[in-house]
């Protein structure tokens, strides 16, 4: 092939021009040039090798189909790869290399690999998996592990970047009446009828120019039309792809935002993913033309037929000097004349008998012509052609290149997203859209319209029937019938000889041949989908745009049936690759998920906390004095609690406001415990169980009034609770009448504890007499004001077993509700305290945390079982006790001592009987901590039968994860002061 | 994507939501024996076709919904508040 610019062609900006480099040479084109054109114009002829042969490939289409030219384009953390150079924009210093080629796509060692093609071929992988045999058959995958490092490298395509991705993408949505996909004359003419009737258009074009099929029309401008859909009020996306069609007529889009620039704008994110929602969709996404599989049919220089019309009329270059076009069907002969008339020695071989067409004297037409082989090494030499009627005469053309056109292919994958399957049109020997229930219409050549005047009047057909969604009724108006040639296209999907091997390609991006098809078959692949996949027909880049139905009608052929009868293999979304960062958009680093910060957030890293991460919360973790580690940190803290008081940040609990007359017996119905005689101004911890009787939360509420409670819940299952009591309300307990508000942002919360505690709250409260034992009891609640006056609530409540308190108010009075606490808990040597040492206290006390309220655990599991009421039923009350629930041998609530003191051990350590350490052994340690009062390590979890069963028993603590082990002893998970003496102090 | 009418907030994503459950189910008093409320929670229809469902406007107005939804293409027939009460409210308002 030798290719060139034409003067006075193409569409390109020739007072522009754009330097660019291709594997290390300086190149130049024009502005509106693909990376394609541009090469062509260069006359780059190899611009990749293949997957598994490398062999060396060259342009093959002009656009998404394309199978050739993959490259890498860019460098460093842009550097991206399997770019198709025929839809990449040039712009000025692009850089972009050939892939899969070692040194490079010219002179490739990888291409040994085309001799030692009897290895690659359909199911390579698979038998590697399998073993090698005689050697390992059947014996699974070791052949595979010492290959597989190998294998990679060498059948990989382009390499991504290892770099952090420096681009930012977006995430938009947008609203239309009506969305029109594709804007060739179909999506053109349905578009502006739809807009001319006052309905919300959006055209959607994945090209950067509007035009479809017309831009590869000599005389189409593309600029002209895209002010006259404006100026109809239509809003035009380009460089944008529908990518697919989902549930309730939504669009996924993907707008290409900065891909087309030289310098990244800082200001616009590189890519946008759109979620659009229309009322109705018209698909107008075209066909692609098919090639057809025969000997050599990859070598740089073949094409498909309407891509050289294409690089001629949009671009101004001639991609061949001497041109040979195979074909089945009348889309070539335009074609023909143009590139004859653009100065090629043109040949038509059609495999038909007869077809009626007036061509140029100059143009050579060989009917009942098959192609046969292309003759050539890295380029075109001639190609061996056959009459149809007499395979044994054969006859060689001398040309450079060979376009192919083996029919057209509907673009149905969109369609398809929907579960709708294509239906097998014998006429026209493409698929054609089946029946669309849903407000989607498909017109031009999607629908299997082959000329332009159909194809627009296929619009205004399709027009109509949007139209008619929104009650618009518009004079009737038919789809033209499918197809549109004047002589009858005749299948062509193959040509072979028995007499000599080939190598014909169905799928060019997988190196998939006509020969693999059929040793799949010989194999036992008879489905499509099997086929699909043993062989990776179609599962490449381009997701078999332009082999599947070659593969299929080969499949149908082996089977002795048709193609409708094979079937064809679903197409999913995307229609073309969507990067991953852009389905990220903006929630990377910090933005992966939402931050949850607590109103005293600043006042707590002020203060020095180091904080963790608690769900989405950020907390607390421990205040590290000067060279203080995490441990010396929060043994330090839980050590203060109990000698004076200390102050932590209990903001995340969540907090549920139940307000109305029935408020008591709602409360009543979801705890275990009883609530019915609660009096105003005291609280009660209480268990919540699922409705299978596992137990689904701990936490508090408190009586304010007589219609007024308010509930703590863990941090974790607050926006459960909250939305299971709504769903009760809702749909359960109609009748009740109790409001239920999230209150969890609008409180700030502290604990105080310690014996001090107490002597600190009235340094805070406004009467400095007012917090006594008396008036504020165990499980007490005061609604009161700080010495500012800001009103407060205090409960007397104890998670680390001490005299405690907590404190809430309005959040935005946290931080002077804070500096209040501290000021006054530091005269009393106190500390703050972070989730790490209230984690310890609460360990020594036994009490259950999210880490034993695992979803596997009953009320008495843990330990707990005095709190369900016998009196009253309560949701789970029927199912807590059911069948395995109630079983003897269940894991039960304990506490556990390393036997020799200075051991430790870790959450998740295995529990077992000491000569049988095994399997799940006999229970689990949970959650663990250095205990400051013990002075050793201590844990609390679950052990079969409980602490009545191995009371006195050395157990093993298994940890193989951490490859630990160490002897162990079943207590009470009481471990401190278990008559709570001191809470009640 | 599936697109639900809210009769409060009118036409929105899934994403807004939460799946509930079956909304046929007629959960038993809570005094009720064990085997009926084992009926309730264990035993379920897994319908092809159209089905009743319950949806909670999570991340709109926290309504609960029943909705009528074809388990097969995603069509949504119907869409109401669970709440006869707010059902009565809302039903004129889409
Ligand atoms: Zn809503």
């Amino acid at each position: 092939m030798t290719s060139q610019r034409k003067e006075h062609y193409g569409k390109i900006n020739r007072d522009k021009v754009l330097g660019f480099t291709w594997d290390n040479k300086e190149y130049f084109g024009y502005e509106g040039d693909s990376l394609a054109s541009a090469l062509l114009a260069n006359d780059v002829r190899i611009v990749g090798r293949s997957f598994k042969y490398h062999r060396p490939r060259g342009v093959m289409s002009c656009g998404v189909e394309e199978s050739g030219a993959l490259v890498t384009v860019g460098s460093g953390s842009r550097r991206d790869p399997n770019v198709r150079a025929t839809t990449q924009e040039l712009y000025s210093g692009l850089n972009a290399s050939g892939q899969n080629a070692f040194p490079s796509v010219n002179f490739d060692f990888g291409g040994v690999n085309n001799y030692l093609s009897r290895f690659f071929a359909a199911g390579f992988y698979y038998k590697t998996f399998m073993g090698l045999p005689p050697f390992e058959w059947g014996k699974g995958t070791g052949i595979w592990m010492v290959f597989e490092k190998i294998i990679r490298k060498a059948a990989g395509m382009g390499k991504a970047s290892r770099e952090p991705d420096p681009d930012s993408y977006e995430h938009a949505n947008d609203f239309c009446d009506v969305l029109v996909i594709g804007s060739g004359p179909a999506g053109i003419a349905a578009a502006q009828e739809i807009a001319n009737n006052k309905l919300d258009v959006i055209l959607i074009e994945q090209d950067s120019l509007l035009g479809g099929n017309s831009l590869s029309q000599k005389d189409f401008d593309a600029h002209l039309l895209n002010d006259q859909l404006k100026n109809s009020g239509i809003r035009v996306m380009s460089r944008t792809t529908a990518f697919g069609i989902y549930d309730n007529t939504v669009v996924g889009a993907l707008e290409r935002v900065t891909d087309h620039l030289s310098t990244p704008h800082s200001n616009l994110p590189r890519q946008r993913f759109w979620t659009i929602r229309a009322k109705h969709i018209i698909v107008a996404s075209g066909a692609l033309e098919r090639h057809i599989a025969f000997n050599n049919n990859d070598l740089p220089g073949a094409m498909t037929v309407n891509a050289s019309k294409h690089y001629l009329n949009r671009y101004g270059v001639l991609t061949g000097n001497n041109i040979v076009i195979s074909t089945n069907n009348d889309s070539v002969y335009q074609t023909a004349i143009e590139l004859h008339e653009a100065g090629s020695k043109v040949t038509i071989l059609d495999s038909r008998e007869n077809v009626n067409h007036d061509l140029p004297q100059e143009i050579d037409l060989h009917l009942n012509t098959l192609p046969f082989s292309i003759n050539g090494r890295k380029k075109i030499d001639g190609i061996d052609v056959y009459k149809t009627s007499d395979l044994s005469h054969k006859n060689t053309i001398i040309c450079d290149q060979v376009l192919m056109s083996g029919g057209w292919s509907p673009i149905v994958n969109l369609v398809s997203h929907r579960g709708i399957k294509p239906v097998w049109n014998n006429e026209n020997q493409c698929f054609i859209p089946g029946e669309i229930k849903e407000n989607i219409s498909v017109v031009g050549s999607a629908k299997g319209i082959w000329n332009e005047k159909d194809c627009v009047e296929s619009g205004f057909a399709g027009a109509n029937e949007a139209m008619n969604t929104f009650g618009i009724h518009k004079k009737e108006i038919s789809f033209p019938p499918v197809g549109g040639w004047s002589n009858a296209i005749e299948p062509l999907f193959e040509v072979k000889s028995n007499k000599f091997p080939s190598k014909s390609f169905v799928d060019f991006q997988h190196d998939v041949t006509t020969e693999d098809v059929r040793l799949a078959h010989r194999e036992g692949f008879v489905s499509v989908e099997h086929l699909k996949r043993y062989t990776t027909l179609g599962m490449a880049n381009d997701q078999g745009k332009m082999g599947n139905i070659i593969g299929l009608s080969l499949m149908a052929e082996q089977l002795d049936k048709t193609i409708p009868e094979v079937g064809t293999t679903v197409f999913r979304p995307p229609y073309t690759p969507v990067p991953i960062g852009a389905l990220t958009g903006r929630n990377v680093g910090k933005h992966f998920r939402p931050l949850r910060v607590t109103p005293m957030h600043q006042w707590n890293i002020d203060h020095g906390a180091k904080m963790i991460e608690v769900g989405l919360y950020q907390r607390p973790w421990y205040y590290p004095k000067k060279n203080e580690t995490l441990s010396d940190s929060y043994i330090r803290e839980a050590t203060i609690v109990r000698k004076t008081v200390g102050i932590c940040d209990v903001t995340s609990l969540g907090k549920i406001a139940i307000q109305g007359p029935d408020a008591t017996e709602l409360v009543n119905r979801i705890y275990t415990n009883p609530f019915a005689k609660l009096p105003i101004g005291k609280a009660r911890y209480g268990i919540m169980l699922r409705d299978d009787g596992i137990v689904m939360d701990d936490g508090t509420s408190w009586r304010l009034g007589e219609n007024e409670y308010f509930m703590t819940t863990s941090t974790a299952a607050a926006a459960k609770v909250m939305s299971w009591l709504e769903e009760l309300l809702q749909t359960r307990w109609t009748d009740l009448k109790v409001n239920v508000t999230s209150v969890s942002e609008q409180w700030a919360g502290a604990a105080i504890a310690g014996p001090k505690s107490r002597d600190v709250l009235n340094e805070c409260v406004f009467d400095p007499t007012e917090i006594t034992n008396d008036n504020l009891p165990f499980m007490g609640v005061l609604q009161t004001k700080l010495k500012d006056g800001t009103p407060c609530r205090v409960v007397r409540i104890s998670f680390s077993g001490e005299l405690a308190y907590e404190m809430y108010i309005e959040s935005d009075y946290a931080h002077g509700m804070m500096d209040m606490l501290w000021e006054s808990a530091q005269k009393y040597d106190g500390c703050l305290y972070g989730l790490e040492a209230l984690g310890a206290l609460r360990v020594e006390k036994g009490h259950v945390t999210g880490a034993e309220l695992d979803g596997r655990v009953t009320i008495d599991d843990a330990g707990l079982g005095k709190m369900a009421s016998t009196k009253k039923s309560y949701i789970g009350s029927a199912m807590r006790k059911r069948g395995v629930l109630s079983a003897d041998d269940r894991e039960v609530l304990v506490g556990f001592f390393p036997i020799n003191e200075n051991e430790t051990f870790n959450a998740g350590t295995i529990v077992c009987e000491k000569n049988n350490i095994k399997g799940q052994g006999v229970g689990r340690i949970t959650s663990v901590t250095h205990s400051p009062e013990l002075g050793h390590w201590i844990g609390i979890g679950f052990v079969k039968g409980g602490l009545a069963k191995w009371k006195d028993i050395t157990l093993v603590g298994a940890d193989p994860v951490r490859n630990k082990q160490m002897e162990i002893k079943v207590v009470s998970p009481h471990m401190i002061d278990p008559e709570g003496k001191r809470m009640y102090a | 994507m599936i697109r639900i009418k809210c009769p409060y907030c009118g036409e929105r994503d899934h994403s807004e939501f939460t799946y509930g459950g079956d909304a046929s189910i007629k959960y038993p008093a809570l005094d009720a024996p064990e085997s009926e409320w084992t009926k309730a929670i264990f035993f379920r229809e897994n319908i092809r076709g159209m089905q009743k469902e319950t949806w909670h406007h999570t991340n709109g107005c926290r309504l609960w919904l029943e909705v009528e939804r074809s388990t097969i293409t995603h069509e949504i027939k119907s869409v109401k508040a669970c709440h006869p009460q707010i059902e009565n409210i809302t039903k004129n308002k889409s």
